[in-house]
């Protein structure tokens, strides 16, 4: 019987022929992850086993989500990261001013390749689908066991596949076409399960378009998203990666426990309600909804493209005088990359603020917290309740063009309403 | 073991930011985040459950409980403020994960839930999977842990497991 990709890794992983659904398996690891809020609980347990790391190269600490250190207690774990990275001369991590959003430097510096089986104590570590690995969010306990052995324990998931097709009209991004997906299928619509993209219009979409729909298959409770390894792949990972990687193929046999398609030219530009990211809507249906605040930034959208997209809109135009816009470039690259390409500029005339990087507003750490009664449209992942700061705030998750229509106009818009 | 508890019950996609919000992981310490579980829940809003819940209380949600965020702090709440066991009708993975890695017993029993209401007296045998509804009379049945994941809640938790097996 074929196997699809997922199972392909998790196969090769454990050391097994094939694999099926179900089947609980341990794997060997390729690489394993941790931020300055799930690492020192997973640092703690990883001190009870009493082993050394398993692989100094192959374990990642990224200190992204309280950074710059927000508080005093965050500065403490800080700490603990750097003091456990340093002892035990861990090679891949990176300290405030070369720090980014994990799962985007990750991926551009070439860290994570394609059919490695990768474990993060991040719930969005399965943005590294989009360069076809097996990758997937833990908590602190898994991961501070995966810095002494090496090795996690699976389920085989069943696996969705998603049928993509069509050609991608502008204006369209990665953002969605996952919020699309999600819109039909729930926020429990992949439950324990893998979601494969496959078909003609994978081809049509950029890597930071894959990365952005990986990153959210958690959001449909997905164990993973994975796409398949191919030109536009092939070009993003040359260059980056140096170590001997071998991507998967789906075998023509493969099995799935059911087929989504997904039509990308009948895609129109959405935005998901408060309080889950299945309440997508057309922007084109909403009617108006003013806003305080927009963020243009995160694991989800905090690439060059994404600024790129942000940019475009923004040009000869001022932020309306009503809301607050936060821009936050994923990795000091993409700042870097940014500020060559004039974004920056673009960006600061147009009255936004530009920040370092950090997850900060995401997740309600710093960085742009919203009081009660406030609403924001975000590039981010999550709107649920109190996501943002107060309880009575709202988050509507929408792409770059939207965000940036919107803090021009003061209400959820699309670019095409600009002028 | 068995445990006779009262009902803390909540709906459905209850997500790790409700049951932990991100302003309290600067610590990790179980007694700080027990202090803030379920603060941003719009569930029981006139009894709070961080100043009222008592030990041995049992927590029930709805579908795809634990949803959103990988952050062990959710389950570590939970377990802090007393709850010696979660039912629901199903989890989100990685909380599923996270609770039997840190000892904390869950039971998956679908659409029973519905049969359980906020206050009803429970006894629970996390390791056959028996649920007597003691206010109701009814008794339900989860799905009983597979393979070695029964291995690692039998020894209290992964860390426990590891040792055990060096």
């Amino acid at each position: 019987m074929g196997m699809n990709m997922t199972e392909k890794i998790l196969a090769q992983h454990a050391g097994l022929e094939s694999v099926v659904p179900g089947q609980l398996i341990t794997c060997k690891l390729d690489m394993v992850l941790a931020n300055d809020v799930t690492a020192p609980p997973a640092i703690k347990e990883f001190d009870k086993i009493g082993r050394p790391v398993f692989d100094n190269t192959k374990i990642a600490l990224v200190p992204d989500h309280f950074t710059p250190n927000k508080d005093i207690k965050a500065a403490g774990l800080a700490k603990t990261v750097r003091d456990f990275a340093k002892e035990n001369k861990i090679k891949n991590y990176f300290e405030v001013g070369r720090v980014g959003i994990e799962h985007v430097i990750l991926p551009e510096k070439g860290i994570v390749a394609p059919g490695m089986c990768i474990i993060g104590a991040d719930s969005h570590t399965c943005t590294y689908g989009a360069v076809n690995a097996f990758s997937t969010g833990v908590g602190s306990t898994d991961l501070g066991v995966a810095m002494a052995t090496g090795e996690a324990w699976f389920k085989v998931p069943k696996t969705i596949k998603v049928e993509l097709i069509g050609k991608k009209p502008k204006n369209i991004c990665g953002k969605d076409v996952i919020l699309t997906l999600i819109g039909k299928i729930g926020v429990d619509g992949a439950l324990y399960k893998s979601l494969e993209f496959a078909g003609e219009g994978v081809a049509e979409l950029t890597m930071t378009d894959r990365l952005t729909i990986a990153n959210m298959a958690i959001e449909a409770g997905g164990k993973n998203g994975i796409f398949p390894y191919d030109k536009v792949a092939e070009e993003y990972v040359k260059g980056r990666v140096d170590y001997d990687f071998t991507p998967v193929e789906a075998d023509p046999d493969a099995q799935y426990e059911k087929v989504i398609t997904i039509n990308l030219s009948e895609l129109t530009p959405v935005v998901a309600f408060p309080h889950l990211p299945e309440n997508t809507h057309p922007v084109s249906e909403i009617g108006e909804i003013k806003i305080d605040q927009v963020i243009i930034g995160s694991c989800t959208n905090g690439r060059f493209e994404d600024l790129e997209q942000a940019a475009e809109v923004f040009k000869g135009h001022k932020v309306h005088p009503d809301v607050r816009c936060i821009i936050i470039p994923g990795s000091q690259k993409v700042y870097m990359d940014a500020i060559h390409a004039g974004y920056v500029d673009i960006f600061v005339e147009a009255g936004c603020a530009v920040s370092t990087p950090t997850c900060g507003p995401c997740l309600g750490a710093h960085m742009g917290i919203m009081t009660a009664g406030e609403k924001a449209v975000s590039t981010t992942n999550r709107n649920f309740r109190g996501r943002m700061g107060h309880v009575d705030s709202e988050v509507y998750l929408a792409g770059p063009y939207v965000a940036a229509a919107s803090a021009i106009l003061g209400r959820i818009a699309v670019p095409e309403e600009v002028e | 073991m068995t445990h006779e508890g009262k009902v803390w019950r909540y709906g459905d996609n209850i997500d790790t930011d409700v049951i932990i919000p991100a302003r309290y992981l600067n610590s990790f310490d179980p007694k700080d985040l027990a202090a803030h579980c379920m603060e941003d829940s719009d569930e029981h809003q006139d009894a709070p459950f961080a100043t009222n819940v008592v030990e041995g209380d049992i927590m029930v949600g709805g579908k795809n409980f634990g949803c959103g965020s990988s952050r062990e702090h959710a389950p570590v709440a939970i377990k802090a403020a007393g709850v010696p066991v979660v039912i629901a009708a199903d989890f989100a993975r990685i909380f599923y994960r996270n609770g039997i890695n840190i000892g904390l017993p869950l039971l998956e029993i679908g659409e029973d839930v519905k049969k359980i209401s906020h206050g009803d007296k429970l006894k629970v045998d996390p390791s056959t999977g028996v649920i007597e509804n003691l206010t109701t009379g009814e008794t339900f049945h989860a799905q009983p842990l597979p393979g070695f994941v029964q291995e690692i809640a039998k020894a209290g938790g992964l860390i426990n497991y590891i040792k055990e097996k060096k």
